[in-house]
C-alpha cells in the first residue's frame, strides 16, 4: 500500500492542511492502515520535491487559515499519477513477500515442526480475523459503502488464505500417504511440493 | 443451570462407526459440543471430516454408536420413532442447500405445513407463516411458489420454515452453497439474526467466508474437534 498515492488520491478532490490527510485516511479506510505523522510529512514534502503539489498559504477560496500549517494543493502533475494509480491493476509481485509463504515452506523442510500443527493454527487465527470483518460488517450501515468495500477485501483475501491453507494440508496428506506406502516410497523432495506450489500463489 | 440452559443442543462423547470389522469407519470419534439459544456455531472440515454425520446425528436422522444426544433437554436416543418425530417437528428446524421446499405449495403454505401436521389449525398455522415470512423480509411474497422465488427468497422461505412454532434449534447444511457471494451473505445475516433473536444454529460450511458469521467454528478431521475459532470483539481485531 502506497501512502504517496493514497495522499495524492485525498488531495485531487480538494485541498487540505497536512494534519488534515491523515485523518481523512484513517476515517476513509477504517484505520485498516494506520499512519504515522512523520509518514504524511516525510511523503509530502517528496511529492512537493517531485513537482506533484505544492505546499503554502491557503488562498482566497475560503478555506480556514490556521497559522504555521501548509496547506496542500496538487498539481496537474499530481493529478496525472493520481489517474495512473487508479487505472493500474495492483500487482500481487509489488506486494511484501508473502511471510506465510515463506514460513510454510520452511516448515516442509524441518522435522522438528509438526506442519500440520502450523496450518491449522494459522486457520484458526484466519478464521477469527474473518469473524472479526464480518461483524464489522455486519455492524456497517448502509452509507458507509466505502468502509464496507475495504472489509470486503480483507475478508476476500483471508478466506483465499484459508482456501490456500485447505489446500497446503490436503496435499500434505497426499504427501504423507505416498510416502507412508512401501511400493510407492517417494523421495524426500516430494514434501516440498506443497509449500513451493503456495510460494507461487 | 438447566439441560436448556446448557444448550439448545447437547453432544457428549458422540461416537458413530459405520460398518462392522475390516470395513470398519469411525465418522466420529468422541465428539462433544454444547450449543446455546442466541449461538451460532459454524462446523468446517473436508469431506469425509464427519461434518454431515454430526448434523445428521443432532437432527435425530441417525443415531450415535454411542455417546448422547439431547435437544432441549430430551435425549433422542430414548425415543421412540413417533415421539423423536415430534421432537423433530417441534424443536428442530433444517435449512439445506437446495432449499427443499414443496413445489405444489405458495411460500405461506410451505411455512405453515409443519405446524398443520403438528394438529395446529391452518388459521393459526398461516398466521404463524405470514408473521414470520414478514420477519425474514418477504411477507409480500407469502402467496408465491417457490418456481416463481429466487434462490435467495427461496432459502428465506427455508429459514421461516425451520423455525416456525417457536423451534429454537435451527441445523443448516450448505445452506449457501446454491447461491450468488451477495445472496448468500444476506441468507448469512439473516440466519445471524435469527440466532441473535435467540435461535441456536448449527452450519456446515466449507466457507470460511459463511463459517465466519458463527460464534464459534468448530474445526473437524477424522471424525474428531482438532481446534475451535471463538469470536472475539472486533475492536480488537483492527488495533493497530
Amino acid at each position: 500500500m502506497s501512502v504517496r498515492h493514497g495522499l495524492l488520491a485525498l488531495l485531487a478532490e480538494q485541498p487540505r492542511y497536512g494534519y488534515e490527510l491523515r485523518g481523512e485516511f484513517e476515517a476513509r479506510t477504517g484505520s485498516t492502515w494506520p499512519l504515522n505523522v512523520g509518514q504524511v510529512y516525510t511523503t509530502l514534502n517528496r511529492l512537493e520535491r517531485d513537482g506533484c503539489v505544492t505546499a503554502g498559504e491557503p488562498s482566497a477560496s475560503g478555506a480556514r487559515h490556521e497559522s504555521g500549517q501548509k496547506y496542500y494543493e496538487i498539481t496537474a502533475t499530481g493529478r496525472g499519477e493520481v489517474t495512473a494509480w487508479f487505472t493500474t491493476p495492483v500487482r500481487r509481485e509489488s506486494r511484501p513477500r508473502d511471510e506465510l509463504a515463506i514460513k510454510l515452506a520452511l516448515a516442509v523442510g524441518n522435522d522438528d515442526v509438526d506442519l500440520a500443527s502450523v496450518i491449522q493454527a494459522q486457520r484458526s487465527d484466519s478464521i477469527r480475523a474473518l469473524q472479526d470483518y464480518t461483524r464489522l460488517k455486519a455492524r456497517a450501515t448502509v452509507g458507509d459503502l466505502a468502509w464496507s468495500l475495504v472489509l470486503d477485501a480483507m475478508v476476500f483475501q483471508t478466506e483465499a488464505e484459508v482456501r490456500w491453507l485447505d489446500h497446503c494440508e490436503s496435499r500434505v496428506l497426499q504427501a504423507r500417504r505416498a510416502a507412508g506406502a512401501p511400493t510407492v516410497a517417494l523421495p524426500a523432495p516430494a514434501a516440498a511440493a506443497p509449500a513451493a506450489d503456495g510460494v507461487r500463489r | 443451570m438447566t439441560a436448556v440452559e446448557q444448550g439448545v443442543l447437547v453432544l457428549t462423547d458422540v461416537v458413530r462407526t459405520h460398518g462392522t470389522g475390516e470395513g470398519r469407519v469411525h465418522a466420529l470419534q468422541g465428539i462433544s459440543l454444547a450449543v446455546r439459544p442466541g449461538e451460532l456455531v459454524a462446523v468446517m472440515g473436508p469431506s469425509g471430516s464427519g461434518k454431515s454425520t454430526l448434523l445428521h446425528l443432532a437432527g435425530g436422522l441417525d443415531q450415535p454408536t454411542s455417546g448422547q444426544v439431547l435437544v432441549e433437554g430430551t435425549s433422542l436416543a430414548g425415543l421412540s420413532r413417533k415421539a423423536l418425530a415430534r421432537v423433530r417437528r417441534r424443536a428442530i428446524g433444517y435449512v439445506f442447500q437446495d432449499f427443499n421446499l414443496v413445489p405444489a405449495l405458495t411460500a405461506a403454505e410451505n411455512v405453515s405445513l409443519p405446524r398443520e401436521l403438528d394438529g395446529v389449525s391452518a388459521r393459526s398455522a398461516r398466521k404463524e407463516a405470514q408473521a414470520l415470512l414478514a420477519e425474514v423480509g418477504i411477507g409480500e411474497l407469502a402467496d408465491r411458489f417457490p418456481d416463481d422465488m429466487s434462490g435467495g427468497q427461496q432459502q428465506r422461505v427455508a429459514i421461516a420454515r425451520a423455525l416456525v412454532g417457536d423451534r429454537r434449534l435451527v441445523l443448516a447444511d450448505e445452506p449457501t452453497g446454491a447461491l450468488d457471494s451477495t445472496t448468500g451473505e444476506a441468507v448469512m445475516a439473516l440466519l445471524r439474526s435469527r440466532c441473535d433473536a435467540g435461535a441456536a444454529g448449527v452450519l456446515v460450511t466449507h466457507d470460511a467466508r459463511h463459517a465466519a458469521w458463527a460464534d464459534r467454528v468448530v474445526f473437524l478431521r477424522d471424525g474428531r474437534v482438532v481446534d475451535q475459532s471463538v469470536y472475539r470483539a472486533p475492536e480488537e481485531a483492527l488495533a493497530p
